[in-house]
């Protein structure tokens, strides 16, 4: 399977118990993702981006509703469906070269096959001089890369991204952020990307879904139509930045009276 | 520098120790022998390891006439008592302790009995393994696979319930199957408590071979100490003890340092 697809998600709730609490952390979710399209998820925390993400991921299942790719129902988590998570989740006992390779033993690739795609994929993430190291031995930019490299790997037509990179400096972050779009022009990837960074998502998307705090609903969906590679100084981007810095405050302040409201009856 | 001057620090106090013991013995306030001196047991030791009879080649090898003392003997008998009873103790205990940790089912099956059955010291089998096994090192190598049997157990079964649930989701995520999930995830993520209890398993094994000396068989360490102890040889009590002392240290050290060359990708291991 190679090239991107196409992830609808119908009606989705998702209703988990929480201390003894029904929390609904998503309420009548419909989004549909063209193939190759570049999507941020952008919200407060709490606001259900990661349990729509791992939804999507077969982590775990919608409590009504369907999420469906190329039109089959997503049932358990699948190579289809890469992800990236923002720990890393590196195995630390392997070296990077294994850690990419791994996918590709389990999909039963033959050896020089498997050793082809792993020298193409440590070139183009420019992890050549790390091949047989520990992730320990890493820093975070590069584990991320690593992280990637793994995804890519098993050629899965959709890239899943969990605040892969809300772990790391600022200048690494821009960094790798510049470096995943140059894969997804050149790999034709359909990337569901959590953040909750304004910039982030103005940077990388080609739509950004602003989600509301609990329940988690859709309260905006925006194209991002500026030019890329974008300027984060130009006035167009401010004039999003400052659009969508509305929506998310909104939110967040909803999140904060919640918060209060919890620390009262504590 | 540094590690010189740690070295340095660390001999301080077994040299007062010494020091101490030799000044008690030397200035006449105990009787040698309740408390021989320092230099008496060196001495002891030495007539201990060094070979009994004249070397003659007629008899064998210059090398096997030089392993041919009482205490070679004695370390050797030990040694192959810890090494054999540590195999069926820890061999049996770590795929039950895999099996245990990675199914509630076979947890909730196996762990009453094993609750029961560890807080029972491994002395507390001497006369059933007497009747089971006779004399001899079968009921010897029982006590020491039983004291060994517990430690490897219960880490086995804590490191594979500590693993990182994300490393499993990782392994889902890339389709892997539940065998596989098994054999390049879990058993790996569980190997640092595997090999802490291994270690801890292995100096269980070290204590209860001296006790198990002392019933059943007439060679080893244990053995040792006790027939000096019916000639009041104090002196050959306490070299027999100190051996006993650096040869756990030395295979302490040997199974720390191969663990922390097979686990060199772990974080946080031997960083103390």
């Amino acid at each position: 399977m190679s090239g991107a697809a196409h992830i609808s998600v119908q009606a989705v709730h998702k209703v988990f118990q929480s201390g003894g609490q029904e929390v609904h952390a998503l309420k009548a979710i419909n989004l549909e993702i063209p193939q190759g399209q570049f999507v941020c998820l952008l919200g407060p925390s709490g606001c259900g981006k990661s349990t729509l993400l791992n939804a999507v991921a077969g982590f775990s299942l919608p409590s009504s509703g369907s999420i469906t790719v190329e039109g089959a129902t997503i049932t358990e988590p699948g190579p289809d469906r890469g992800m990236v998570f923002q720990e890393y989740a590196l195995f630390p006992w392997m070296t990077v070269e294994q850690n990419i390779a791994f996918g590709l033993q389990i999909k039963g690739l033959a050896k020089p096959a498997i050793q082809e795609k792993v020298d193409g994929l440590l070139a183009m993430l420019h992890l050549e001089d790390f091949r047989r190291r520990h992730p320990k031995d890493l820093s975070g930019g590069m584990r991320q890369r690593v992280a990637i490299a793994r995804v890519l790997a098993i050629d899965s037509p959709i890239m899943l991204m969990d605040e892969p990179f809300g772990a790391l400096d600022a200048l690494t972050r821009r960094n790798l952020q510049d470096e995943l779009l140059r894969l997804w022009t050149e790999l034709k990837k359909t990337i569901l990307f959590v953040t909750h960074s304004i910039e982030e998502a103005l940077y990388l998307a080609d739509r950004t879904v602003v989600m509301t705090y609990r329940p988690g609903t859709l309260k905006r969906d925006l194209a991002i139509d500026l030019p890329r590679p974008r300027d984060v100084a130009s006035p167009a981007f401010n004039a999003l930045k400052k659009e969508l810095s509305q929506l998310l405050m909104e939110e967040q302040s909803r999140h904060n009276q919640d918060e209060f409201k919890h620390a009262a009856v504590d | 520098m540094n590690r010189f001057r740690r070295a340095a620090s660390g001999i301080l106090v077994p040299l007062a120790a010494l020091g101490f013991w030799q000044l008690l013995s030397s200035m006449g306030w105990v009787n040698p022998v309740i408390l021989p001196s320092p230099m008496q047991v060196l001495v002891k030791w030495w007539a201990y390891l060094r070979p009994l009879e004249v070397f003659d080649p007629a008899q064998g090898s210059y090398l096997a006439w030089c392993f041919s003392g009482e205490l070679i003997h004695d370390a050797l008998g030990s040694l192959y008592r810890v090494l054999v009873g540590f195999l069926i103790g820890g061999g049996l205990a770590l795929p039950l302790g895999l099996a245990m940790g990675y199914s509630r089912l076979v947890y909730g099956l196996f762990n009453p009995l094993i609750q029961v059955l560890r807080p029972i010291p491994p002395i507390a089998y001497i006369p059933l393994s007497i009747l089971w096994f006779g004399l001899g090192n079968p009921p010897a190598v029982f006590l020491i696979s039983i004291g060994a049997f517990f430690p490897v157990l219960m880490n086995t079964v804590a490191g594979v319930q500590n693993v990182d649930s994300i490393y499993l989701r990782v392994g889902r995520n890339l389709g892997a199957s539940r065998l596989t999930q098994f054999t390049r995830i879990i058993l790996p993520a569980a190997t640092p408590y595997i090999f802490t209890g291994a270690r801890i398993g292995m100096g269980t094994a070290f204590i209860v071979v001296i006790v198990s000396e002392m019933i059943a068989v007439n060679n080893g360490l244990g053995y040792r100490i006790l027939e000096a102890r019916e000639y009041l040889w104090s002196d050959k009590i306490i070299a027999g003890m100190f051996t006993i002392g650096l040869l756990g240290l030395g295979i302490d050290t040997l199974m720390s340092r191969l663990s922390s060359h097979l686990l060199k990708w772990h974080r946080g291991l031997e960083q103390a």
